[in-house]
Formats: structure tokens, C-alpha cells, sequence
């Protein structure tokens, strides 16, 4: 047996994710061809390092096969209900800031609230027939949020991916949406409400409160832990 | 736990003394569109129902519930007055709580009369108390009408009250908005800016969207009549909070919503159904001298009531949900009727908790 600590296995996220794990005396590094998904951990014993995509971490985390990986705040929120039972945030690794906003056309300049939001999704309904599509993935928590802000009259599209665009393309009245800077946002003609953010995201080291572990297993997690948390 | 076979003899037994009652059965199929359910209670739905998919049907959910079914088989071809009876299982998705059921036999009991809505609601609420009478149960009543009666009444703007109507069911919203109307909060900034330039859209924005540039001005003139109306009077706005906060028994709560009916002179007619009421409930037997009322009761959870609401609870479990419950749902029957309506009422029992409640008392 060993610990199985997952990294998101590409892009920007991996390189952050293997700098911040560096910094700490633990270097992780792909091997093999670039290609492979393979890897391995230098700085301790008894780590297995296992790339995935970031969007598979946290339902890895929650079926127990890996006991530490590292994704989003985002991600967790929305795969994972009552997330606090069965992943424990270890340590937020202060990169991949994002915010998770709902954003509608920058021409709507009677809308700023989800007071106006809602006002305006009921005109919406009887003029157009239908209710005000919002293109998102990120279902639950957009649908958590405006309920509990007491929205109604709304509908959410699937979208998993150029998001931004569904407005200009007519399949979304307006998006919820993770941004950084809100570039995009504004490149698209959409401009961000004052209500949210819906969540605050960042890149997060997680631990599986479900995986098993043996012994020896405990015993690398305390010690990797020291590492990371700087405490040895 | 009870097991499924015992629920399903009792959910039968429940089921024949509805028969009895004169309720025809009916068996919705399991497999519903989801754009009917979508289109009453909007995406929240799909926190509470299973959708599944198909390439030539789209969208259906499992049933969460047998009154949206069987409103529109009787819209569709109905014959009046009817009384329906049904038993057989809903389905909820749980998302938060893993201990509460996602499946359940639900029984139930739907009467479409046009002729006495009192006596009506007086019978299906004896006909549920008489199911439950072993059980040491507390009834819960209230009545959505007498508010959305006291809100058509206030002597301010249609559009202020089309929008206080449309959140009668979500007490937040609902509370923002009359905070508004009655201007105890200030005008956020960018509103205000909104609204004292003068002109509409200022061109700078590039149009985008199906929403158009002639209704983005439609809402910024309507925007501006409303900052132009008084606030919503003090006197008027009391009274509709004393209103909502009646919660006593049916001959004290009568006394207290008539002195309320003096500063909202709207609420009177609804009060006289609710005297009807009373009065048809105590010819059927029920005690209503000791029954509670509440005039709030089922805004948070009922959402298509829109009339007398009941609701049967265990005092010594208050981790279940209602044994039974059920209540009015005329509107229903209008926004499912395509044209038609009648006025409805009915409710649903829980077999599965009524055994497990009989195993802890015995």
C-alpha cells in the first residue's frame, strides 16, 4: 500500500501544483513520455503520485482512491453534496483564484442585483414564453444560490465550455461562470452582479475522510503533512 | 422499520377507506414530462425529482408527487364533480439528507367541486383526520388565501402587487419586497444613479441577447413610476404583519383577523370562507374550538396552495416530515387546464410513517 496523492495532470494547475509541493521538499515530476500519465514523488516515502484531470479529483477523493489530491474549492462544492463528510480541506495553496459570478449583457443596465435579476426574469417568461436561460456547469451551486436569494422564472443550460459566447449566440440570456480577472467577461459585452460571488475559488490540497489507509500509510500522511504544513 | 409488503397492505387499506368516501382510482404512470413540473415550480424541481432521458420523449422525471398527474387527467377528460383516490410510490431526490427517503408510498385523496369549497375542504380534512385517529397526531392549519387576499387589497401599484403575489411562497423575497414598498431600506446606489439620468439607454453597450433594447427601457420606465409612487402606508403594512403573524386556535384567530379586516377591509370575503369553514369542519365532527391555525403556515413548503392548507405532524418526532398533509390548489387547476379551471382540493398520507409511528407507540 501506499498514499495516493492526485494531481491535476496538466496545464497551468499541474505546473502551480508541482512548484508549491517543491517549495515544501516534496518534488513531484512526470515520467515517462508527456503523453503517459505517469509520475512519481521525491522528498518522502511511501507516495504514489496519480495525474488526473482536476475535474476528476474530487469524485476520486470522495470514493476513497485517493486519499489526498488537489483541486478547486469550486469543483468540490459542486460534485460533492455535503462535501464537509467526506473530503477535509488540508491547506488552500493560494493560486487559481477564481470566482464563481453570475454575469449578464453589459447592456442590461437596469440589472445589478438578483432583485433585479428576478424582476427581470419574470418579464422575460411572459414576453419570450419561455424562462431566462443561464448557461453554466455549475449546476448546484448556481440553483443553491438563486434560491436561496429567492430568484425564480430562471433556467439553467448546460454549458462546459466557451460559456461567455451563449449570450451573443442566443442559447443564454446570461452565464454563471468561474473568472479570474473578468476579461472575458468584459471581451464578451457581460458584466459581472453585484450579488456574489456565488463562490470563491482557489486551488486546495484535500484529504479523503472515506480512504483507507494502513499503518505505514498514517504514518507517511503525518510526515508528508509536517512537510507541506512546514512544521518539521 | 416497517417493512415493504406491510406498507403496501396498509397503503391498500388507507386507499379503500378513500374508496369509500366516493374516490374513483386513478394510476398516474411513474414516467412524467418534466416540462409541465418544470414550468410550475422552475429548476428547484430538479433538487427534488429524478430526471431521466430519452432521444424521442426528452426530459421525464420519476413522479414527485401524484396531484400534478392527476389534475391534468382530470382537465383532460374529467367528468364533474370527481373525486379521486390513488396509492403508490414518489420518488426525491436527496441531496442534503441521506436519511430521508427517496422513495415512499404517498395515498391520496383529490376532490374537484365546483359547488361548496368549505364543505369540501371540510371533507377532505375529517376524511384525513379520521385515517390518522390512532395516532397521537397535531393538525396544522392555515389558509394562503386570506393573505394573497390582503395583498390584492393594498392601496398600491398592480405591478407592486403581481410582484408580492409571485413570492407569497418565498417569505424572503417576499419580506425585501415589501421593505421596499414600503421604503423602510434605502434605494441601492446604482439604482438611484439608474433612474435619475434622464434618457434611456445611453448607446454605449453593445446590444446583446434576446432581450431587447425595448425592454430593457420598459423596465427603467417602469422602474421609474415606482420611484415616483408613495410608500406603501404604515397602517396598511402593520396590519399585514399582525396578519401574518396570526397563530391560534380557529375561534381566536377568527376573532383576531376580523379586528385585522378593519385596516384591510380585502381579507373580509376570505374570512367569510374561512368562517364557512369552520363551521362545515364542525358539522363533520372536528373539534375547532381546540384546532390551531396559522396564517402563515404552508408558505414555505406548499407551493401550489393557494387556498386552506393542513398538515398532520408526530409532536414526539419532529424529525419527520408531515404524516399527511394536502390542502386547495385552484390556481393549479387553471395553469394545468389550458383555458379551464375548477376549484380543487385534496391531500396525501404517509403509510410508511404511520406503521413506524404504531411500532413506537405499541
Amino acid at each position: 500500500m501506499s498514499l495516493k496523492l492526485g494531481v491535476p495532470s496538466k496545464g497551468r494547475l499541474m505546473e502551480k501544483t508541482f512548484n508549491w509541493f517543491e517549495k515544501r521538499g516534496v518534488s513531484l515530476s512526470r515520467t515517462g513520455s508527456d503523453r503517459e500519465y505517469a509520475g512519481r514523488v521525491d522528498g518522502v516515502e511511501g507516495v504514489e503520485l496519480v495525474l488526473l484531470s482536476a475535474g476528476e479529483i474530487p469524485r476520486e477523493l470522495a470514493a476513497g482512491r485517493i486519499h489526498l489530491g488537489v483541486t478547486g474549492t469550486d469543483l468540490v462544492h459542486e460534485k460533492l453534496p455535503r462535501w464537509e463528510q467526506q473530503v477535509e480541506q488540508v491547506e488552500a495553496m493560494g493560486f487559481g483564484q477564481a470566482d464563481l459570478i453570475l454575469a449578464v449583457p453589459q447592456c442590461w443596465i437596469d440589472v445589478d442585483t438578483l432583485d433585479d435579476l428576478d424582476a427581470v426574469a419574470a418579464a422575460f417568461r411572459i414576453r419570450h414564453g419561455h424562462r431566462l436561460r443561464i448557461a453554466t456547469k455549475y449546476h448546484r451551486l448556481v440553483r443553491e444560490f438563486l434560491t436561496d436569494g429567492g430568484v425564480a422564472d430562471y433556467q439553467l443550460v448546460d454549458s462546459q465550455g466557451a460559456t461567455e459566447g451563449t449570450v451573443k449566440n442566443e442559447t443564454a440570456e446570461m452565464v454563471a461562470d468561474i473568472t479570474s480577472t473578468g476579461e472575458t467577461l468584459r471581451a464578451n459585452h457581460l458584466k459581472i452582479l453585484s450579488d456574489g460571488p456565488v463562490l470563491k475559488s482557489q486551488a486546495t490540497l484535500w484529504r479523503s475522510r472515506v480512504a483507507a489507509m494502513s499503518s505505514e500509510d498514517k504514518e507517511t500522511l503525518k510526515q508528508l503533512l509536517a512537510l507541506l504544513r512546514g512544521d518539521s | 422499520m416497517p417493512n415493504r409488503s406491510d406498507i403496501q397492505t396498509r397503503a391498500a387499506r388507507l386507499r379503500m377507506g378513500f374508496e369509500a368516501a366516493g374516490g374513483r382510482v386513478v394510476d398516474p404512470p411513474l414516467l412524467q414530462p418534466a416540462g409541465t413540473l418544470l414550468g410550475l415550480y422552475g429548476e428547484d424541481i430538479r433538487a427534488r425529482a429524478y430526471v431521466t432521458i430519452d432521444a424521442l420523449r426528452g426530459e421525464q422525471m420519476l413522479r414527485p408527487d401524484f396531484t400534478v398527474p392527476v389534475v391534468q387527467m382530470h382537465m383532460r377528460d374529467g367528468a364533474e364533480p370527481a373525486r379521486y383516490t390513488y396509492s403508490g410510490e414518489v420518488f426525491r431526490r436527496q441531496e442534503i439528507d441521506a436519511d430521508r427517503a427517496n422513495e415512499y408510498v404517498q395515498v391520496g385523496y383529490e376532490v374537484f367541486d365546483r359547488d361548496n369549497p368549505a364543505a369540501a375542504d371540510a371533507e377532505v380534512f375529517a376524511l384525513f383526520a379520521l385515517q390518522v385517529r390512532d395516532l397521537k397526531l397535531r393538525a396544522a392549519t392555515g389558509d394562503i388565501g386570506i393573505l394573497m387576499a390582503a395583498v390584492q387589497g393594498l392601496n398600491t401599484s398592480a405591478r407592486r402587487k403581481a410582484a408580492l403575489m409571485r413570492h407569497i411562497w418565498r417569505p424572503k423575497r417576499f419580506r425585501a419586497l415589501l421593505d421596499r414598498y414600503a421604503h423602510r431600506v434605502s434605494v441601492p446606489a446604482p439604482r438611484e444613479a439608474l433612474l435619475s439620468t434622464d434618457g434611456v439607454l445611453t448607446g454605449s453597450s453593445v446590444e446583446i441577447g434576446k432581450r431587447s433594447r425595448a425592454e430593457i427601457d420598459e423596465r427603467i420606465e417602469a422602474l421609474r413610476e415606482d420611484a415616483a409612487l408613495p410608500p406603501i402606508a404604515e397602517k396598511e403594512l402593520l396590519a399585514l404583519e399582525a396578519l401574518m403573524a396570526v397563530r391560534e386556535t380557529v375561534p381566536y384567530a377568527l376573532e383576531q383577523m376580523r379586528d385585522i379586516a378593519v385596516d384591510l377591509p380585502s381579507i373580509s370575503q376570505a374570512l367569510n370562507s374561512f368562517e364557512a369553514r369552520a363551521a362545515a369542519l364542525a358539522a363533520r365532527g372536528v373539534d375547532v374550538e381546540s384546532l390551531d391555525f396559522e396564517v402563515s403556515y404552508g408558505r414555505t413548503s406548499m407551493e401550489y396552495y393557494d387556498g386552506f392548507v393542513f398538515g398532520f405532524y408526530a409532536e414526539t418526532r419532529p424529525d419527520l416530515p408531515p404524516i399527511a398533509s394536502g390542502g386547495r390548489y385552484d390556481a393549479l387547476t387553471r395553469q394545468l387546464g389550458q383555458g379551464a379551471e375548477i376549484p380543487a382540493v385534496g391531500g396525501v398520507l404517509r403509510p410508511d410513517l404511520m406503521l413506524m409511528l404504531e411500532e413506537t407507540q405499541s
